[in-house]
């Protein structure tokens, strides 16, 4: 490493030199990588925001552990698992409270337009709020009326009116599953790729909307862990105690679950993947173009270099240390823009379009490989450097 | 000890039907320190001898044994490292324009692991010195003229003391004046470092340089006159020592 290091400092940088001299060349490179870069970029935050999006009840809710059958595919494909499991649960050291929620996928009638839409129903112990949200606590008592709902004041439909009327203190109504509903409050949460709205009601609501649901069948354990307890170990044990017919995952875990479920079933992970995938063909082909340009364009030089003794090695070396350079001086100008591109996208769409250190670090790594990638193909064409043309 | 000692060298290109044999028994000894000039018709072979000598071609058949190392077999490897006793100067002076002249002559330096860096840069400022361009040690070759390239060019390749330089036409690209005198810095730098020295030319202008002349026909080394050339001699030097 030391002998490295030494070489490298007595070294003529030839790689920056080669570059610094062609400016042009130089130019064509850093523009192509910044703008592959910019559309990785793009790409990589339009995905993540639209899977952060998508879980944002996950996210909200109030929990440090979740309970959830294996058959679980997704929010509203949740299934069932026996309530036992709940107290069981209480008997591993650290778990502090245990409680069911009920989730059910469903048509209401749209109280604006009187239309059958589909929502997502879910029912918990109101006393004990299931998710971080302010709103939802204050209407606790009204959720324990009969048939009495909150919903969600981002749903996508047409409810604007309707929720222009709750919010006056009209008493709105409507209808789900033959029983006459009265939205007492709105909490706002927004639409998933799952469900357009929800809405929120107590378990006792809840059961009696739909009889053919059991109170002993639970979509979803909602676990506290002790104050100072790492989650993830009590996790472990609840996963280790409890039989093999209820999975255990962390709040992240089930964030996760929820992501994995759509890009793996749906072609948003595809079409962005694809998009990243593009993103990084451009730039393996323009900093291909320049590499082998330059290489084409040295073939006399390198070939001297070769009669003078120099190894095939160091040739490739120099092809490398230029795709190096180009990697590192393309990306930064394509964070810079890709920030300010982040920006005007977060205030046109409230998509939450964020840098962060790991994308950052991520797409630096893509594009060494996607240089690196380049530069491989580019030293093929050293071969076509014989010392033994040279000589005229 | 002979510095090159070739014997029965056949040399061939191309395949099947363009199979063609460009050497044909070459048999030379070159001594340690001895000028050599080999002149001859275009495409005579000249070239080819001169790349084979240095080890920038693998040899067919026969014998070519540089500084007691036989080329005849011998792996790219082996090859490689064979290079790195040999100082070469072109028709084109064949710099890299992307280095400055100083660090053109660096990069023959360079090579050599052992030497580090601030002594390379003081051993090529000092043969540039040598060579009348210090004031050119900055310049880019796009902004030298021939004779100051062909010049840097001599400089990069005598900086490593190489044992054996070989030069094919350096004078041809340029007018006599440059020429004669790059070719007399290049015999009076090789004649310091004791180094011996195969050029190939066709300028009649320069031979006087040589300890001997050889010629070329039709792949065939013809003539080897050193008495002839020995009488030359005197005034070449005298010639030398007049132009510096
Ligand atoms: N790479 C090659 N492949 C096939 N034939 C070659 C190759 N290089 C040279 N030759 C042939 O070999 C013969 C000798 O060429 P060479 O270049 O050695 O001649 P030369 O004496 O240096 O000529 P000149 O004075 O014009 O430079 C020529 O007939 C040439 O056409
Ligand atoms: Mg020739």
């Amino acid at each position: 490493m030391l002998k490295l290091i030494k070489s490298l400092k007595r070294r003529t940088p030839l790689g920056w030199l080669q570059l610094s001299h062609e400016k042009t060349r130089l130019l064509v490179a850093l523009a192509g990588i910044a703008f592959s870069d910019i559309l990785i970029f793009m790409q990589l935050g339009f995905q993540t925001a639209l899977y952060a999006s998508n879980t944002r009840l996950q996210s909200h809710l109030d929990a440090d552990i979740v309970l959830l059958s294996p058959n679980a595919r997704n929010l509203v494909n949740l299934s069932t698992f026996p309530r036992s499991r709940l107290y069981q649960a209480m008997d591993v050291p650290g778990v502090e409270t245990a409680d069911p929620m009920y989730v059910q996928f469903s048509d209401w009638k749209n109280p604006q337009t009187r239309q059958k839409t589909s929502i997502l129903v879910i029912g918990f112990n109101p006393d004990r709020p299931a998710f971080e949200l302010p709103e939802l606590q204050e209407y606790a008592d009204e959720m324990k009326l009969p048939n009495t709902v909150t919903f969600d004041r981002n749903a996508r439909g047409a409810y604007d009116e309707a929720i222009a009327a709750i919010d006056r203190g009209e008493t709105v109504k409507t209808e789900l599953e033959n029983h006459t509903l009265t939205i007492a409050g709105l909490y706002e949460m927004g639409a998933s790729f799952a469900a357009d709205g929800t809405l929120m009601t107590s378990d006792r609501n809840f059961l009696r909307l739909f009889p053919r649901r059991r109170p002993g069948g639970v979509s979803l354990g909602i676990l506290h862990v002790e104050p100072g307890r790492d989650p993830e170990a009590v996790a472990q044990a609840l996963d280790a105690y409890l039989p093999k017919d209820v999975d255990v995952l962390t709040k992240e875990g089930f964030i996760e679950f929820e992501k994995h479920y759509w890009a793996t079933n749906t072609a948003i992970g595809f079409v962005f993947t694809l998009g990243t995938i593009m993103g990084f063909i451009v730039g393996i082909v323009i900093v291909y173009q320049v590499l082998s340009t330059d290489v084409r364009d040295r073939l006399p030089e390198y070939a001297t270099f070769k009669a003078m003794g120099y190894r095939n090695r160091y040739l490739l070396g120099i092809v490398f240390e230029e795709a190096v350079i180009l990697a590192f001086i393309g990306f930064f100008p394509g964070v810079g823009v890709s920030l300010g591109l982040y920006a005007l996208t977060r205030n046109a769409t409230n998509l939450p379009l964020y840098m962060t250190l790991f994308r950052a670090i991520q797409v630096l790594t893509i594009t060494l490989i996607m240089c690196g990638i380049s530069g491989a193909i580019a030293t093929r064409k050293l071969q076509a450097a014989d010392p033994a043309d040279i000589f005229g | 000890m002979a510095a090159i000692t070739i014997e029965h060298l056949d040399h061939y290109f191309g395949h099947g039907a363009l199979h063609k044999q460009v050497l044909f028994d070459i048999n030379l000894e070159i001594e340690t320190g001895e000028i050599v000039i080999m002149t001859g018709p275009s495409g005579s072979g000249k070239t080819t001898l001169l790349t084979l000598i240095g080890a920038l071609r693998s040899v067919q058949s026969g014998s070519l044994c540089v500084l007691g190392r036989e080329l005849c077999g011998a792996k790219e490897k082996q090859l490689v490292a064979a290079r790195r006793h040999n100082g070469y100067i072109f028709q084109a002076h064949n710099l890299h324009r992307s280095l400055t002249a100083a660090q053109n002559v660096q990069m023959g330096l360079e090579l050599h692991s052992q030497i580090p860096r601030r002594e390379m840069e003081e051993r090529a400022a000092r043969i540039l010195e040598r060579v009348g361009l210090s004031d050119r040690a900055d310049y880019y070759p796009e902004n030298l003229s021939g004779g100051q390239k062909q010049r840097v060019a001599i400089a990069r390749a005598l900086v490593s003391h190489p044992a054996i330089v070989l030069a094919d036409e350096p004078t041809a690209a340029l007018d006599s004046h440059s020429g004669r005198e790059v070719v007399n810095l290049l015999h009076e730098l090789a004649k310091e470092e004791g180094c011996t020295i195969l050029l190939v030319t066709h300028d009649n202008r320069i031979l006087d340089v040589a300890d001997r002349i050889v010629s070329m026909e039709d792949g065939r080394l013809t003539a080897q006159n050193g008495r002839a050339v020995e009488k030359n001699r005197t005034n070449s030097i005298n010639t030398v020592l007049q132009s510096t």
